[in-house]
């Protein structure tokens, strides 16, 4: 004990970011787990032995397939469009003087900073309001999602915007840019890092939201909803293949990120 | 630069700004009462006329917010002026979109593209103007700039010399009519601006082209260009060559910002064509006519303290001036090349007094008596309507 408590007491912070670490990737690790789980019983909580069928038929669950693809669908469409109105908007709000302007700076972060709750009950409302109600599903669903993704793409896009030194542009157009070059070669590359974090923000905010969703859905089903549904009867192992592929999708991208980033810095030295 | 010449000209001496309409004729770059008002009425630049002769290196010097930087902008096309015409060699440049004038100019910041590698950030304005050659010409101009071999290194790694001098490519690559010069060594420390000054200097004389430099040192300035322009307030307080503008400034401005003067009380007692005489403090001192810029009776005599001698009451200073008795040394500061000192005269007034350690004269100590004296044809007469001090807290370093 002594010297197990001694080797702790002089690492502490390798032992406290260890811990952090855990803390982070057990949920992960047993969704990974489960993933290749065979039930024997109806407690599907229970790791009772190793199989790979769950992999081989990942839409044994016909159910759970169709709203996969039902929130792949709404994510890849709600990303694209409120990136590309997030975007020309953050444009607007850096680079334009009109009135209203502070007033929307300050409006923009309200869908972030407001309860989901109180945001999906009263789009909900607004909807039967104006005479929606028999229509609430995929496109309500959509309309909801590019709403509340918009204010993270103008936040996002907005600070790499402020971030740029403005002589880069008047420097391209010294330079015999014309303003549409300038946007090209200039602008646009520049900014789109801070875009493509805003789409990729945007699609995982979809992708995974409930609340919003479920109260604006009809009787459209999306994933989260569909784990929602299936969790109170046990969920079937193929969501945590899901889960894990989603997982491995999100450190593919980070890794790819990553070591484009390490070449750049090599190729430069 | 030389202190000896008593009336200096320059032969790239500005032309005497010209009303008339027509300026097709002129082969540089031409500002005609060019005014820029801002948005809540602020006045960057009042009815500016300029002239700056082609090939010509061209200072504009001010302390900030004097309109330089939006002087430079408006040739650069990056404002509008408010009224007034600018036009470059012949052509109507004033409402020119800044991609369509043949102007390049160097940002204070540099602005180099930081996704573009160096040999990208010059190769930027050929290749928009799908100019052939461009591989041979962006290498030949890495090799003017000395920065041929870091042509694939990003902006960020290379120092801040280097990055000035990729500014500087990327702008002279384009041969432009006009360089403009923004301020575009003031990130840089001292030993590498003095440096980077025969730098740009150099290739200024080996490219031949027009140079425009705005900054707000007066040493820079003096050492670069041909022609320096002083700004205050929007307008230009006088411009000329630099020996000039030093040795015979015409408003007390110029006299305290490029370098420092000595500016005594004195009253006008006899014009003449060639002498004008000046009571000061009860000493008659004489001023030569060409150096008087007042036109009322009350003026400010004005002596740079390097032109002033000093010497122990009673002995003949070399100087054919008037002496000065009653001088009381209340400072001393030895830095050197010269000594520094501060005398109190009768009137109250400190004047300063650089002496060069020649070894020839002794030094004096703080509270011993001494002489001060003159060559008249040092001096120069202001209107003492104008502030003693105007320019003085501005000036950069000595």
């Amino acid at each position: 004990m002594s010297r197990a408590g001694r080797w702790v007491r002089e690492h502490l912070v390798l032992v406290l970011g260890l811990l952090v670490l855990a803390y982070t990737f057990v949920p992960i690790a047993i969704v990974v787990l489960m993933s290749f789980n065979a039930p024997a019983s109806r407690n599907v909580y229970a790791f009772d032995g190793f199989t790979l069928d769950n992999w081989a038929n990942p839409c044994a669950d016909p159910g759970m397939c169709d709203a996969l693809a039902r929130s792949v669908q709404i994510g890849l469409l709600s990303t694209l469009l409120a990136t590309v109105l997030g975007t020309l908007a953050a444009f607007a709000l850096v680079r334009h003087d009109f009135a209203g302007r502070s007033a929307s700076n300050l409006l923009v972060f309200l869908p972030m900073a407001a309860p989901e709750i109180v945001l999906g009950s009263s789009l909900l409302a607004l909807f039967v309001a104006t005479g929606f109600s028999g229509q609430l599903g995929f496109w309500t669903i959509f309309v909801a999602h590019v709403m509340f993704c918009l204010s993270f793409v103008v936040v996002a896009v907005r600070a790499r915007l402020a971030g740029m030194d403005d002589h880069l542009e008047q420097a391209a157009m010294d330079l015999y840019a014309t303003p549409v070059q300038t946007f090209r070669r200039v602008t646009f590359p520049l900014v789109f890092p801070g875009i493509l974090g805003a789409a990729l923000l945007s699609f995982s905010l979809s992708f995974d939201d409930f609340i919003i969703t479920n109260l604006n859905a009809g009787t459209t089903t999306t994933f989260p909803m569909y784990v929602w549904g299936v969790a109170q009867r046990g969920v079937p192992m193929q969501v945590n293949v899901i889960g894990t592929v989603m997982f491995l999708v999100s450190v593919a991208i980070v890794v790819v990120g990553e070591v484009g980033n390490r070449r750049r810095l090599a190729a430069r030295t | 630069m030389s202190q000896v010449a008593e009336t200096p000209t320059s032969p790239e001496r500005p032309s005497a700004p010209a009303r008339d309409g027509d300026h097709t004729a002129y082969d540089g770059l031409r500002l005609r009462q060019v005014t820029k008002e801002f948005a809540g009425g602020f006045t960057a630049v009042r009815s500016l006329d300029l002239d700056v002769p082609r090939g010509s290196f061209f200072a504009l010097l001010g302390p900030s917010g004097c309109g330089k930087t939006t002087t430079l902008r408006m040739v650069a096309g990056l404002e509008t002026p408010t009224s007034g015409t600018i036009t470059l060699a012949g052509q109507d440049i004033t409402y020119a979109k800044p991609y369509r004038r043949p102007v390049n100019t160097v940002f204070q910041s540099y602005a180099l593209f930081p996704h573009l590698d160096i040999f990208e950030n010059v190769a930027f304005g050929l290749r928009r103007r799908k100019e052939k050659d461009v591989d041979r010409r962006v290498r030949e101009m890495l090799e003017l700039v000395e920065l041929s071999s870091q042509a694939r290194k990003r902006p960020a790694q290379l120092s801040g010399g280097q990055q000035q001098r990729v500014a500087l490519a990327r702008a002279l690559i384009n041969q432009p009519e006009v360089l403009l010069l923004d301020e575009p060594l003031g990130a840089l420390d001292l030993k590498l601006r003095r440096s980077m000054q025969i730098e740009v200097k150099r290739i200024q004389m080996e490219v031949g082209r027009t140079f425009v430099h705005v900054t707000h040192d007066q040493e820079e300035a003096m050492t670069m260009a041909d022609t320096v322009a002083v700004m205050n307030g929007g307008v230009i307080e006088q411009m000329g060559a630099p020996a000039e503008l030093y040795e015979n400034p015409r408003s007390t401005f110029v006299a305290n910002f490029l370098g420092q003067s000595n500016l005594i009380e004195g009253r006008v007692v006899q014009r003449a064509a060639d002498v004008t005489s000046v009571d000061m403090h009860g000493i008659a001192v004489s001023v030569p006519t060409p150096r008087v810029h007042t036109d009322s009776d009350a003026g400010w005599v004005g002596i740079r303290p390097e032109k002033v001698l000093i010497g122990p009451p009673g002995e003949e200073l070399d100087a054919p001036g008037n002496t000065i008795p009653g001088g009381v040394v209340s400072d001393v500061s030895f830095v050197g090349v010269s000594t520094q000192y501060l005398v109190r005269m009768p009137w109250g007034q400190e004047l300063q007094v650089f002496s060069q350690n020649t070894g020839r004269t002794r030094m004096f100590s703080q509270g011993e008596q001494v002489e001060l004296s003159w060559r008249p044809e040092y001096a120069f007469l202001l209107d003492r309507s104008q502030d003693a001090a105007a320019g003085a807290a501005e000036r950069v370093g000595g």
